[in-house]
């Protein structure tokens, strides 16, 4: 109940917004059949054309149906990397706080070292030279995204270590595995999901930078940067084709970004 | 001093290790591309058993890892990073000339970064709670959760293409007016992109200093309003002028995709190219020469901000651009 009564604005309309994007990525099928139906012969008109609300791109694909079926390429990447950081942040990051010592050493100079390193830079780099698309490039994110969330994990493991339940746990002889995951990670789990939450923004901007580079995502696949990128060589027949895909990249990020900090900022209150 | 002197030659340290690190895995990254590495060193040109054989005997590629990689340094530090597979040229020669608009881009930004980041976060400061505030942190908040080429791309529409005030693309002809006017648009793109991060520790310091006593003392003697905020600043200057290092790195990486909207034939622009055409020797010398240009920003910002003010030293991130930059608020403390 207080989650609701103590909600703003600003979040609510993101919550909804982020409702309508998820929509669109789990049945872009259902809402939009026809994005990636082409009609050369049309070519690139402009926004408000009978039958095209936001025009069409150079391929004559109805721009409304693309963007919607863009958000699935868009935010199934994030999310996944979001995912795939968060598993190797909790590995690593409980591993180093709760044994501390060597271990944690190790873990943590790994972490600083990659901390150290351009993100965007890399995985462009990586995507050029090692090729081979999407999913390289989201490994990639992963690798680059993990040392934060393995930083975020082993602070919270060791503010929690020291309480007065985890020496009564390890009073009563419990399994280490069964300490950390019953007892600790309860307790954390707020912390890792507004971070998870986090890493979707900058999954979010990072992957579409990526596919508007042109790496990523195949050529004429439904994507929001990809979409940005193609619909800049129209921008005088039809603008709303790349403006409506950095629209969507911008709000999406932005409301990712507001229901985070609105998480964090709870978070931080009640602690 | 001998604490600042120890301080130094670890920073410099940390410095070189992140370098090597970086090499390390720009190097390695042919080998962990699938397939033949010879292959990868071929570009899109036809590959040939015979073309195949000889980059291998070129690049000595049946040598062990740390063999090659110690030669690549090795001709790296000489100066030598063999040739663009694209042009022919040495890779050196080939990229040379689009560095200058790059650091022009970068530094043009900076300034504007610098500017507009004090004011804008003196004024939230100042006016705490206020709508100015929030809408200066609604603003920032647009600046650092949005891609810059979507923002650039909205600029590029609105400002160039509907209202005619920038060039849509190029760097003009030369003139150093022409080249400041082509350039504007980019700057703010990339400026919009950063700056909140200077706003938000600008904000954040300053709102420290007005509670303590000198500033209470300073109000109570009537000093000028101005006087006083200079007084602040100038005690908040050390953690601004941290984020300010933070932001040129970042300046360093958004400016790839920043130049590709813009077609400004500077560094982000030939990686892109690079990228595209697989011409590997160039795109491992330009992340090279961006990684390099990051990691120097960082560090040496944190050795003159030791050097300002000796309670920074050892207290801090070791590395903390990433993790600064994304925390903004914590690393006033």
């Amino acid at each position: 109940m207080r989650l609701q009564t103590s909600m703003p604005v600003s979040v609510r309309i993101s919550i909804v917004f982020l409702i309508v994007v998820v929509a669109c990525m789990a049945f872009p099928g259902l809402i939009a059949p026809g994005a990636l139906d082409q009609n050369i012969a049309l070519g690139a008109v402009p926004a408000l054309s009978p039958g095209h609300f936001l025009g069409t791109d150079k391929l004559g694909r109805d721009v409304l149906q693309l963007l919607v079926a863009g958000a699935r390429s868009a935010m199934i990447g994030p999310v996944v990397i979001a995912s795939g950081s968060i598993v190797i942040g909790i590995l690593l990051g409980s591993l180093a706080g709760w044994y501390g010592g060597i271990c944690d050493w190790i873990i943590s100079r790994y972490a600083d070292i990659m901390l150290s390193m351009p993100t965007l830079l890399l995985a462009i780099v990586a995507a050029g030279i090692i090729g081979g698309g999407y999913w390289v490039s989201v490994l990639v994110m992963v690798i680059l995204y993990s040392p934060f969330d393995v930083r975020i994990v082993r602070a919270a493991v060791i503010s929690q270590k020291n309480k007065p339940y985890i020496e009564s746990a390890l009073l009563l002889r419990l399994k280490t595995l069964r300490i950390l995951a019953k007892h600790i990670f309860p307790n954390i789990a707020l912390i890792i999901f507004v971070n998870f939450f986090l890493n979707i923004a900058y999954g979010l901007v990072s992957m579409s930078s990526l596919s508007y580079l042109g790496l990523g995502v195949a050529p004429g696949a439904a994507d929001w940067g990809r979409q940005l990128s193609d619909g800049r060589q129209v921008l005088f027949d039809n603008a709303a084709s790349a403006l409506s895909a950095g629209i969507a990249i911008v709000l999406t990020a932005i409301a990712v970004n507001l229901v985070g900090n609105w998480l964090t900022e709870r978070n931080t209150l009640e602690w | 001093m001998k604490t600042k002197l120890l301080y130094l030659v670890r920073r410099l340290a940390e410095f070189v290790v992140s370098l090597v690190a970086l090499a390390l895995v720009i190097f390695s990254l042919i080998f962990i591309a699938p397939g033949d590495p010879a292959r990868v060193l071929v570009g899109t040109k036809n590959a040939t058993p015979e073309l195949l054989a000889q980059i291998r005997e070129k690049y000595g590629l049946d040598d062990p890892f740390f063999v090659q990689f110690g030669r690549w340094v090795w001709g790296a530090l000489h100066g030598n990073f063999g040739t663009s597979i694209q042009s022919g040229q040495p890779v050196t020669e080939y990229v040379a000339p689009h560095a200058q608009v790059t650091f022009e881009l970068v530094l043009f930004s900076l300034v504007l970064s610098i500017i507009f980041g004090l004011l804008f976060g003196v004024v939230s400061a100042k006016g705490r709670g206020k709508p100015r505030d929030g809408v200066i942190s609604a603003v920032a908040l647009v600046g650092t959760s949005a891609p810059s080429f979507a923002i650039g791309l909205v600029f590029l529409y609105i400002f160039a293409l509907r209202l005619g005030l920038f060039p849509i693309y190029g760097v003009g002809n030369g003139t150093w007016t022409d080249t400041l006017w082509h350039l504007a648009l980019p700057a703010i793109c990339l400026t919009f992109a950063v700056t909140a991060l200077i706003i938000k520790v600008t904000r954040a310091s300053l709102l420290v200093e007005v509670e303590k006593d000198y500033s209470t003392f300073l109000r109570a003697r009537a000093v000028a309003p101005f006087a006083i905020t200079a007084a602040q600043i100038r005690n908040a200057s050390a953690p601004i002028f941290t984020s300010t290092g933070l932001v040129l790195a970042n300046l360093f990486g958004g400016t790839i995709l920043v130049e590709s909207v813009f077609s400004i034939p500077g560094l982000g622009n030939l990686l892109a190219n690079a990228v595209t055409f697989h011409d590997v020797p160039v795109i491992q010398f330009i992340a090279l020469m961006l990684a390099s240009m990051i990691c120097l920003a960082s560090a040496v910002v944190d050795i003159a901000v030791a050097f300002i003010n000796p309670l920074s030293r050892g207290h801090r991130n070791r590395f903390p651009s990433k993790a600064a930059a994304r925390t903004g608020e914590g690393m006033a403390l």
